[in-house]
């Protein structure tokens, strides 16, 4: 509880801050189908912001908008304005590339290429030339794997494939890939829905450790996560942004009673 | 509801009669199974079984030991001719055939045959190849093992049935009897057939090589693959990574399911009212077969290649775009590597295809009687398929041999090509 308090003190300062990313007035289509009903959010550079709802609510949908991952949906179309530091991110002069550097992603599933484990991290900078030297390149490496909380377990075997990884593991090496290229942003969508307790609680240790370096945004059917790890919550229903608001907030006192009958369990 | 159910009485004579006729079921189900199996390995025992008896004679052949004169007068060439600057075209132009003839007619008088009975049309060749190898012989004379006549071959393979009638057999008692004297004078002998593995078709089943036809088929499978390959993977990538999914290329996608299924001489003549007759390319010639394999395999590669890139899981496509790979890096370093063995295998089993080819083939005259191993792609040239047609079509006892050989020649290829499929494929293979 005196976590919990202690959170609200630092979301009421942290929330002065200028947003890092602002939408207004979202809305997604799929095909005829419209998944999301204009949707307004701001996200804070050094705050963890969750979202949460049921199945379908359009939370994942509205995440993969901050980096444009629903461009490689043939159907799926945007209206609306997204900012990333002022900037429209659906501008044309826009380049999705960096874009998609500058906010990065974690997925549900882990993911890791098949390829070694130095080569799942070293793959970004390399890309996108962030090191000129190898000594750079190993440098960054070692940098994202301490900090994705996984160089310790790792460091003697760097070579090995990062699907011969556990699945928590293969998770941190995703996450460590994501820091690789330096991002502003990570978009995480449901992080740790293929993951047991324990590589879970890792998980949500690692997110807290990454918090105030980068503006982390996570999708997360677990309520009890979006409590832990968040300081801001907000919470979709069928396509809507219902309620945004401190974590603290959402989850003691929220205003709307459907949120209210969410997080009590009434449906989901 | 509330009426309860009957409890189920599962030991109840129904029940057991039930589990019974499950079990029989069962049971049929795999004796049909087995014996589909067992007929179906049965067939290609009794297929494999019957090529390879008769063919294995056609990589052997007969010869028979001759004393040969090579006397200087007879071949008008001396020593000093050949070892001088035009020492190749005095070997040509020498009269190795009037010398191998002397000999042999000396040999077949005293057995009571014709010369041309027992040795072959081509055995002054080996004459002419051991004077190559060593001029010394010029003016000596030595005991010289050359290639039989074809019955003479036949009879030395035992395939000749001697207690048929004179008259039903190819052979005559006469050569029989000569064939016997010799045999038991240890004259004649059984080796390698080096000509079979080394030259081109013949008129003479003792003479006729499967090399020409198979490099013409290298050839030919040269060019097929240095055009599909490219192309077909380039089709593949635009079609599933970059065409937007629309009409046209829903139309496009059809007309190339539409070619890989169409008979493969309509892309012969196809081949022949383009390549021969509109762009006058030369007839036979392995580039202008290769172009028209081409045309036929470059579908099978292009569905291939799209079913190997749509099974590269799309989470992979996610985690590069994730981390800002443009769609170039998506495909290059990260889907087509893990394509890579479907898209091989589906080239190799394209290959196999065209090498099996015949019909397209004859359309562009492919089917031609050539007597030299091709040395280019332009050159005119037979395949290893179109070989096999030519031979089981010959009138000569010898050419059953042969073309039973051929068979085994174009197999071995095949499976050459196919483990190499398997073992590019378990290579490149990755699991995620």
């Amino acid at each position: 509880m005196n976590d919990m308090m202690a959170t609200m003190t630092a979301n009421a300062e942290a929330t002065m801050s200028a947003p890092k990313m602002t939408a207004r007035d979202v809305k997604v289509f799929y095909g005829e189908k419209q998944a999301l009903n204009g949707v307004s959010i701001d996200v804070h550079s050094d705050l963890v912001t969750a979202f949460i709802g049921p199945s379908g609510c359009g939370k994942s949908t509205f995440l993969r908008c901050l980096n444009r991952m629903n461009d490689t949906i043939e159907t799926a179309r945007m209206e609306g304005n997204i900012e990333l530091e002022g900037h429209n991110i659906y501008a044309p002069d826009m380049d999705v590339v960096q874009l998609r550097a500058r906010v990065g992603m974690v997925f549900q599933k882990p993911n890791p290429f098949p390829k070694s484990i130095f080569e799942n991290v070293a793959y970004g900078p390399r890309i996108h030339g962030l090191s000129s030297t190898k000594a750079e390149l190993d440098t960054i490496v070692e940098q994202s794997l301490v900090r994705a909380g996984l160089w310790n377990e790792v460091k003697d075997r760097l070579q090995d494939s990062g699907t011969a990884l556990s699945g928590g593991q293969q998770q941190r090496l995703c996450i460590a890939r994501a820091i690789a290229v330096d991002p502003e942003v990570i978009l995480m969508d449901e992080p740790c829905s293929a993951l047991d307790p324990i590589a879970t609680a890792k998980i949500e240790e690692l997110i807290d450790d990454l918090r105030g370096r980068y503006a982390i945004v996570i999708v997360t059917h677990n309520m009890q996560q979006a409590a832990r790890v968040s300081q801001r919550t907000a919470f979709f229903h069928l396509g809507t942004l219902v309620e945004y608001g401190d974590t603290a907030e959402i989850f003691t006192n929220p205003r709307e009673q459907r949120t209210k009958d969410y997080i009590t369990g009434r449906f989901g | 509801m509330s009426s309860a159910r009957i409890q189920t009485d599962w030991a109840s004579p129904v029940m057991q009669a039930r589990v019974r006729r499950r079990y029989a079921k069962e049971r049929r189900f795999r004796f049909l199974g087995l014996a589909a199996l067992a007929l179906a390995g049965s067939f290609l025992f009794f297929l494999l079984g019957t090529i390879f008896s008769d063919g294995y004679t056609g990589f052997l052949r007969t010869e028979v030991k001759l004393s040969v004169e090579y006397d200087a007068f007879e071949l008008g060439i001396d020593r000093s001719a050949i070892e001088g600057a035009g020492g190749e075209n005095a070997l040509n132009t020498a009269n190795f055939q009037g010398v191998m003839m002397a000999a042999a007619t000396a040999r077949a008088q005293s057995l009571g045959v014709a010369a041309k009975d027992i040795v072959s049309d081509g055995a002054w060749l080996a004459l002419r190849e051991a004077v190559r190898e060593n001029p010394d012989l010029i003016g000596s004379r030595v005991d010289v093992w050359v290639p039989t006549s074809g019955d003479f071959d036949l009879l030395g393979k035992g395939l000749v049935e001697r207690d048929v009638p004179e008259a039903n057999r190819p052979v005559s008692d006469a050569e029989i009897a000569a064939f016997d004297r010799l045999k038991a004078e240890d004259a004649v002998r059984t080796t390698l057939n080096t000509t079979f593995l080394s030259m081109a078709d013949s008129t003479s089943p003792e003479l006729a090589g499967i090399w020409g036809a198979a490099k013409g088929s290298l050839l030919t499978l040269a060019v097929t693959l240095l055009l599909c390959f490219p192309i077909g993977v380039m089709t593949a990538i635009y079609l599933e990574e970059y065409a937007p999914k629309n009409r046209f290329t829903d139309l496009i996608e059809v007309s190339i399911n539409n070619l890989a299924a169409v008979p493969s001489i309509i892309f012969g003549l196809l081949g022949l009212a383009v390549f021969l007759n509109f762009f006058g390319m030369p007839r036979s010639a392995p580039i202008v077969g290769g172009l028209t394999l081409a045309l036929m395999t470059l579908p099978v590669i292009v569905i291939a290649g799209r079913i190997a890139m749509k099974s590269v899981p799309p989470s992979i496509r996610d985690a590069a775009l994730g981390v800002g790979a443009s769609q170039i890096q998506v495909v290059f370093h990260h889907v087509l590597p893990l394509a890579l063995p479907g898209i091989l295998t589906g080239t190799i089993i394209g290959m196999a295809r065209a090498l099996g080819e015949t019909a397209p083939l004859l359309m562009i005259g492919m089917r031609a009687f050539v007597t030299d191993v091709p040395g280019g792609l332009t050159t005119p040239a037979t395949v290893l398929p179109v070989q096999i047609f030519l031979w089981s079509d010959e009138v000569a006892r010898g050419f059953v041999e042969k073309t039973s050989a051929a068979i085994m020649v174009l197999l071995v290829f095949l499976m050459l090509m196919n483990g190499l499929a398997i073992y590019l494929r378990n290579k490149f293979e990755k699991r995620w």
